[in-house]
């Protein structure tokens, strides 16, 4: 109302020199008309200048004797014409505050003759004060010398006024144009959007975060290096058990009895089911004889290979414990090479750190043929590797319970200069293939490396908690890139 | 020859010892700590904690051969002890030592058993009570010049590898190098045996197991002399043979077959100057592998997937687009059976534009995506138009969502690991405000990605919408996404 009131007066004349006065000409609150005044100034509509304009205003109590008169007044009013009335009962005619005031005041007037008794020094008075508050209620202005009288008795206080004067702006039109943040259903049926103006959009920000779904990181990195051992013709191991008898992890693998790896401080050892049930029993008596005299070329370990021991279950530590019963079911069938690949969670029993956790995914590969050598295993690994994106390698000796020979893999990080270890690999000895049943020019060759590794240096991650486990902070789930393994 | 007596009750505990002596050592500070060191290592790793094998020296001179392994019942046992001035009964020693950091972990191998080993001299000192302590009185000084080495065991093999070592590496400080002299053990039961047993174990390997195993070919003589380099002693078997006689001496008790031969050859040889040999496999196609990985991250967005005709008419990739067909862009169809099949899309906008103008009774808001290839005409390729990979997503509702599609830009580039940059930084990607026709003047804006422009987005221009018939705001991203590769 205002805006329209405002904009179409100027339609038809220069400016509004006063808006108090515009406000009270047209019925409108002066804040209002203020308010109005401030928006079309912000788009340009309009000129405004500021006014200034001082103004007295009554008090409360300035406003009280306007109304019923000033105190010494009142007190005068109070005492008779003719004769006296004693102080006491004087004050009792009148309030308190009033009474003071008025004393003190008629005194100064010399109006009263104050004493015990007080009578009238004059005949009649008039009410000055009351007169002059009622001229300011009025807005007249008065001189200098009443308005400090009025403000020494705190009858009157000063009030700016803020006002402006209007004339049209650069920006001006009639009415005012809605400027748009978005285009509508209703924009288009209207067919208004013609004469749409969009508020400007700041495309230097970014847009408001989106809601959507996520996947795990390490979950990509997964996916996609069992995309890479696909192409590589591997095929999937079933990993999904957890539990496993030291059988299958250790001894079938020709690793002692009294190796450091079956301590308790390294493996969980369970305490239910506490130890297998079930295991091949002719095959049992092999990998006992293997160990404990040798046999198939070998010297063996010579010491008492205890079935106990064997039958005891664990977590399993490493996913070659699954490796191993899938190659001694390839070798009851008649010979045919294979490729093997799994990714999934193993069980250490070391103190958790900055890189280390009781539970964590390996990944290995194997292949199982005639006559591999170590040059088809480096062959396999540069290939696998490569398509990691680490294609400078090297190879050095390094010890396994089961694997002969064994070698770790360094590739050279560009960015800190030096060869980093990315794996371990090897050639699984003859007293582990030899006692399943395979015959003599069949090897395997194998490589393993842990999934959180890669992962972390991928995405920048320094801690292993912050990556998996309920410790992780979703928004590092939710803002992670895809894993580009593979794909070049 | 020195003897040690090995009496019946030792099966009970700790069946097994093994001894040597080592003559004329000159020890300085260095090979003393070198000495003490060696037996730690030994004890922590392959004595897994001394409960496999124990090992003490002695300072021979301060003994009396012949010597007893003796059991007995721990008052019975009294001496004083390494580091003690006092007597201590062995069973008062056990209660000593459980406040011993170092010695503590040990006491279980023999705490609950009736007897404890010992090993006493013909003068009835007690050398040591294995594997907790030795006796002060043979204790090995600066001074020793004649060692007595003792290993009790609860696994013979191991004791007798670990006697090995301890001789094999400190006869290089024997006044005559090398020298070992042995000891008899003589059993309870009258069977006697000589230690250390330091006879080589002997292999034949057949040369082509080395090569075939490793993948290099070599010859018998350059197997052998790698295999001597690496301290295992090789040499041809016969003559004109392709067998190979290795005899193992007794520092290698890791060899246990001849792939542990054909390692050393390996390492000899250097793994890295193995040439490789690469196994069959597969490539993938970066571009499809990448279109998948984006397909599932718009969909995680919550937008479906539509697949259009790749096939549209000439009004549909132009004009209906307010586009002008300057006759440089599209590839055009000879014979078409009708106007549905003039050209190839040269974008993905009309087909999912007509999707929405097909789908009007659809509940709000319509969220959908495709990636999918367009042709344009290519001077470059052989045939003259080449494909693109382009995605495009759409937003249809009772206003434009263009927000929504920004945001989906962010997201599009997060996943692609492209930082958000200001205005002309090429590190990264940033948006800049256009000017195109299909669009809404002031809201659409092209993106440019590492210095190149890929892609547009914004409100599609109500004229565009009125074309395909459809009533609500719409907004379009079109990118392409072969720039990522």
């Amino acid at each position: 109302m205002a805006e329209d009131a405002i904009l179409g007066y100027l339609a038809t004349h220069e400016e509004i020199p006063d808006s108090g006065q515009f406000a009270s000409q047209h019925g409108l609150h002066h804040n209002d008309v203020v308010n109005v005044i401030k928006s079309l100034h912000g788009f340009r509509y309009i000129d405004a200048q500021d006014i200034k304009r001082e103004s007295w205003v009554l008090t409360d109590e300035g406003k009280k004797y306007a109304a019923e008169g000033s105190p010494e007044v009142q007190l005068f009013l109070a005492i008779p014409s003719e004769g006296s009335i004693a102080k006491d009962e004087l004050q009792k005619k009148l309030d308190p505050s009033l009474f003071k005031i008025g004393c003190s005041q008629a005194g100064k007037n010399k109006w009263v003759d104050m004493g015990k008794q007080v009578s009238r020094k004059v005949q009649h008075v008039e009410d000055k004060v009351k007169d002059l508050l009622i001229r300011i209620q009025d807005g007249q202005t008065l001189g200098k010398e009443d308005i400090n009288s009025l403000r020494a008795r705190k009858l009157i206080v000063a009030q700016t006024w803020k006002g402006y004067s209007v004339s049209k702006g650069p920006n001006y039109a009639p009415k005012r144009k809605k400027v748009a943040t978005d285009l509508t259903r209703e924009n288009l049926q209207r067919g208004d959007w013609k004469e749409l103006e969009f508020k400007e959009y700041n495309f230097n920000a970014k847009g408001p975060p989106a809601e959507a779904g996520h996947l795990h990181p390490l979950l990509k990195v997964k996916q996609q290096l069992k995309n890479i051992f696909l192409q590589m013709g591997f095929e999937e191991m079933p990993t999904n058990n957890f539990v496993e008898s030291s059988f299958w992890n250790f001894d079938a693998l020709f690793q002692p009895q009294q190796h450091p790896a079956r301590d308790s401080h390294d493996t969980f050892f369970l305490e239910a089911p506490s130890t297998t049930r079930e295991l091949p029993e002719d095959y049992v008596q092999l990998v006992k004889r293997v160990h404990e005299s040798g046999g198939y070329g070998s010297r063996g370990y010579m010491y008492d290979w205890k079935r106990e021991e064997a039958n005891k279950n664990l977590l399993r530590t490493h996913t070659t414990a699954v490796s191993t019963r899938m190659l001694y079911t390839l070798a009851k069938q008649p010979f045919a090479p294979k490729r093997y690949f799994s990714i999934d969670r193993v069980f250490r029993n070391e103190s958790v750190d900055r890189t280390h956790l009781a539970e964590f995914h390996q990944i290995e590969g194997l292949v199982c043929d005639r006559g591999l050598t170590l040059g088809d295993l480096i062959g396999v690994l540069n290939d696998f590797f490569s398509r990691l994106g680490m294609s400078k390698l090297r190879f050095k000796p390094a010890y396994n319970p089961y694997t002969e020979p064994s070698m770790e893999i360094f590739s050279y990080h560009e960015g800190l200069k030096k060869w980093v270890e990315i794996g371990n690999s090897g050639m699984f000895r003859p007293e582990m293939l030899l006692p399943m049943g395979f015959p003599e020019d069949v090897r395997v060759i194998a490589w393993g490396l842990s999934l959180e590794r890669p992962t972390m240096i991928l995405y920048g991650i320094d801690n292993i908690r912050d990556l998996f486990g309920h410790k992780v902070d979703l928004s590092l789930i939710k803002r992670n890139p895809i894993c580009r393994l593979g794909i070049n | 020859m020195l003897k040690m007596q090995v009496k019946k009750e030792t099966s009970l505990i700790r069946p097994f010892v093994v001894c040597a002596v080592l003559r004329g050592i000159a020890f300085d500070e260095a090979r003393y700590n070198s000495f003490i060191d060696l037996q730690d290592k030994l004890h922590q790793n392959i004595c897994r904690k001394r409960t496999l094998v124990a090992i003490g020296t002695h300072d021979l001179d301060t003994l009396q051969g012949p010597f007893t392994y003796e059991a007995l019942p721990p008052p019975e046992i009294n001496f004083v002890p390494l580091k003690q001035v006092k007597h201590f009964r062995a069973d008062e020693l056990m209660e000593f030592y459980k406040s011993d950091l170092k010695l503590k972990k040990f006491l279980h191998i023999i705490e609950k058993s009736k007897v404890f080993p010992v090993i006493y001299d013909r003068n009835r000192t007690v050398l040591s009570l294995p594997p907790i302590i030795n006796g002060a009185h043979s204790a090995i000084t600066l001074k020793t010049k004649n060692v007595f080495i003792e290993c009790t065991a609860t696994d013979l093999t191991k004791a007798k590898i670990v006697l090995n070592t301890m001789v094999t590496t400190f006869s290089a400080y024997c006044e005559r190098k090398f020298e070992v002299e042995p000891v008899e053990v003589i059993s309870f039961d009258g069977n006697s045996s000589v230690y250390p047993d330091l006879s080589e174990y002997n292999m034949e390997v057949p040369l082509s197991y080395i090569t075939g195993s490793i993948g290099v070919p070599l010859e018998v003589d350059e197997v052998t002399s790698l295999l001597n380099r690496m301290q295992v002693h090789a040499e041809q078997a016969g003559l004109g043979g392709n067998n190979i006689n290795v005899s193992v001496p007794p520092t290698r008790s890791d060899i246990l077959h001849p792939c542990d031969v054909m390692e050393d050859v390996a390492i000899a040889y250097g793994y890295n100057n193995i040439p490789k040999r690469k196994l069959s496999s597969l490539k993938p196609l970066p571009l499809n592998q990448l279109s998948d990985l984006i397909r599932y991250e718009i969909a995680m967005n919550g937008f479906a997937e539509v697949l259009t005709w790749i096939l549209c008419s000439k009004k549909e990739n132009f004009e209906m687009l307010n586009r002008k067909d300057d006759k440089t862009t599209a590839v055009v169809i000879g014979n078409p059976r009708s106007s549905d099949f003039e050209v190839v899309r040269t974008s993905l906008m009309p087909g999912m534009l007509k999707t929405v103008g097909h789908n009007k009774d659809h509940p709000k808001p319509i969220k959908i995506f495709e990636v999918g290839d367009v042709v344009l005409l290519d001077e470059k390729k052989d045939v003259g138009a080449s494909n693109r990979r382009l995605l495009a997503a759409l937003y249809c509702g009772a206003n434009s969502g263009f927000e929504l599609i920004h945001s989906l830009v962010d997201k599009i580039m997060e996943v692609m690991g492209t930082p958000f940059v200001p205005v002309g930084n090429s590190a990264g990607y940033y948006i800049e405000l256009s000017d195109e026709p299909e669009f809404l003047s002031g809201r659409q804006a092209k993106i440019i990605y590492k210095g190149r422009r890929i892609g547009i987005f914004g409100i599609v221009h109500p004229e565009v919408l009125n074309n395909f018939d459809i009533p609500d705001p719409c907004t379009f991203l079109e990118l392409d996404i072969e720039n990522f590769l």
